[in-house]
């Protein structure tokens, strides 16, 4: 296995006092596709959440341990939260663009972030992201329309594109799909395996055999636990755990 | 064994509590009516005699001359209400974005608490804090202060009497404080959270999530916000009285004494003997009347939109 992009080493993580994520040491590897999948509060959002220190943002929300990007801690106290959040993208499960702004605004809302201004950039950028998230032919002439105008699938595509645009490393995305109707979901799922190329994918998902179909590695959470976590193929066919073979199975979950 | 009602009886009980609350409910919309119908019937000897066009434009109010032109009052209301729109509002959204965005959650309901007491101090209180308290200070410290510095604009000429647009304007600012803030907190607590992790998601700072995320998608309540805290102070009328020291000429500096419509007729109402003088203030009143009405239904749309 290469050198790992992402690695988590003993996270914790609470919701005021609740406990919900109970020391996970888990890696990615650069250019895969890692499906986080298991039962609802398990803690596979959170776990997400942590890695771009999204987490604490919630009001009593906490986190304790190190996750290691590149390299460095991102939980270091000396390290800007900020910082971090531009290097790891992120799409949510529900579609958010932004509403008071277009579908090129929004495209480009981290670049404005990041301080480009250039006009011949922002376009440039736009037309490359939305290319890469495969809504460029759909969208590219009406650019000044609201986000918010396009469709459900659309606007998930848009999210992405929109996370695209600082060109992170890693992407995390909070099931990305389960808002979505069948064919926006299968374009999302093809996009997904196009995206390894140029990046890290991190993924939570309900939906098993969209785990099945699109990652390399498989990571199963139960209760704050990580149970099992392997090559997708076999956490699938011959888990190790009676847990996880008892979910993949529909058992419980 | 329990019997079931018979169901006509539970309609019966329907048919009783619908006709109280429909009675209660257009009892209300009666009262407004019979309102703005006084004021009409009242003010119908003012608009024979000068006309509604000319009694809006003449701007000679002087009840020992029987002149009776609205401009001076109509005046008086537009500038201290913007003036301390000017004030309010920005320290308003600042305290809302403070309290909802950024402090802690039992700091936030303490201040919030006390930002909303503020809606509950009488009008009457506002007043007699500003005669003994905020006029003197200005009197000796600001305006002296404004004079020297800024007094070759003509906003800030003439003696420091205290009384006078600018007092009005302040002291109706801290009024319209807690209006505004309170709209204004509940407009950004409609935004869902999701809009401002995805920003933060995307890099953003606390500053810059709260533009992209919060201000930006607020514009519309904010404007609601505004508009209702400008009808509170447009007829807002014991504090004003008070202190705006009521006499009612149009001048450019805020430092003169002025007169709003509703501070003129709560003055002169009691003295008014001869009819044309009763029927010129209910006209003022009509006026006032329409003009916050309208404001006030314009905020409410902008803030029912929001929600």
């Amino acid at each position: 296995m290469s050198e790992s992009i992402l690695k988590a080493e003993n996270l914790n993580a609470w919701f005021g006092p609740v406990q919900a994520l109970k020391n996970i040491d888990l890696e990615f590897s650069p250019h895969s596709v890692t499906a986080l999948i298991g039962p609802s509060g398990c803690g596979k959002s959170t776990f997400v959440r942590c890695l771009n220190r999204l987490h604490e943002e919630v009001p009593g929300a906490t986190a304790q341990g190190k996750v290691i990007l590149q390299g460095k801690n991102i939980y270091d106290v000396a390290v800007d939260p900020v910082l971090i959040r531009r290097k790891i993208g992120m799409v949510f499960q529900k579609p958010n663009p932004f509403p008071s702004l277009s579908i090129m605004e929004n495209v480009v809302a981290g670049l404005k972030l990041a301080g480009i201004r250039r006009k011949s950039i922002l376009m440039e950028v736009t037309e490359r992201s939305l290319k890469q998230a495969a809504l460029w032919d759909e969208v590219k002439d009406k650019l000044n329309q609201p986000g918010t105008s396009l469709s459900g699938g659309q606007q998930q595509r848009l999210c992405i594109a929109r996370a695209l645009a600082v060109e992170p490393p890693i992407l995390l995305m909070d099931e990305p799909t389960s808002a979505l109707d069948p064919i926006s979901t299968a374009k999302i799922e093809e996009l997904v395996v196009q995206l390894k190329k140029n990046m890290t994918v991190i993924m939570v998902t309900h939906n098993m055999q969209q785990a099945a179909r699109i990652s390399d590695k498989t990571a199963f959470f139960l209760l704050g636990d990580l149970v099992e976590f392997g090559e997708t193929s076999s956490v699938f066919t011959v888990p190790r755990e009676k847990r996880t073979e008892q979910y993949i199975t529909g058992k419980f979950g | 064994m329990i019997k079931p009602p018979k169901r006509k009886d539970v309609r019966r009980a329907d048919r009783v509590f619908f006709g109280v609350i429909r009675s209660l409910s257009a009892l209300i919309v009666l009262a407004l009516v019979s309102m703005g119908l006084f004021l009409f019937d009242a003010s119908e000897l003012a608009i024979k005699k000068n006309g509604f066009v000319s009694f809006i434009l003449s701007s000679e109010w002087d009840p020992v001359q029987d002149a009776y032109g609205a401009l001076p009052v109509i005046f008086g209301t537009v500038v201290s209400s913007l003036l301390s729109l000017l004030i309010a509002f920005p320290l308003s959204v600042g305290i809302a974005l403070f309290l909802n965005e950024i402090a802690p959650a039992k700091l936030a309901r303490v201040t919030g608490f006390l930002v909303e007491m503020l809606a509950a101090i009488p009008s009457v209180i506002y007043g007699l804090w500003g005669i003994f308290v905020l006029l003197p200070w200005l009197r000796v410290h600001v305006q002296p202060f404004l004079i020297s510095k800024l007094g070759f604009l003509p906003l800030f000429q003439g003696p420091a009497y205290g009384v006078g647009m600018f007092s009005a304007g302040l002291i109706l600012s801290l009024m319209i404080l807690p209006t505004i803030s309170s709209i204004a907190r509940e407009v950004f607590a409609a935004i869902p959270r999701i809009q401002r992790e995805s920003a933060l998601a995307l890099g953003a700072t606390r500053w810059e999530m709260i533009k992209l995320a919060v201000l930006k998608s607020s514009k519309g309540g904010l404007f609601g916000a505004m508009m209702l805290g400008l009808g509170r102070a447009l007829g807002e009328t014991m504090a004003v009285t008070m202190v705006i020291g009521n006499r009612a000429q149009i001048v450019s500096s805020l430092f003169a004494p002025a007169q709003t419509m509703a501070s003129v007729i709560a003055n002169e109402y009691a003295e008014a003997t001869s009819d044309i003088h009763l029927s010129s203030l209910a006209l003022v009143g009509l006026l006032l009347f329409l003009v916050t009405f309208v404001t006030s239904s314009i905020a409410r749309i902008l803030i029912w939109r929001v929600k």
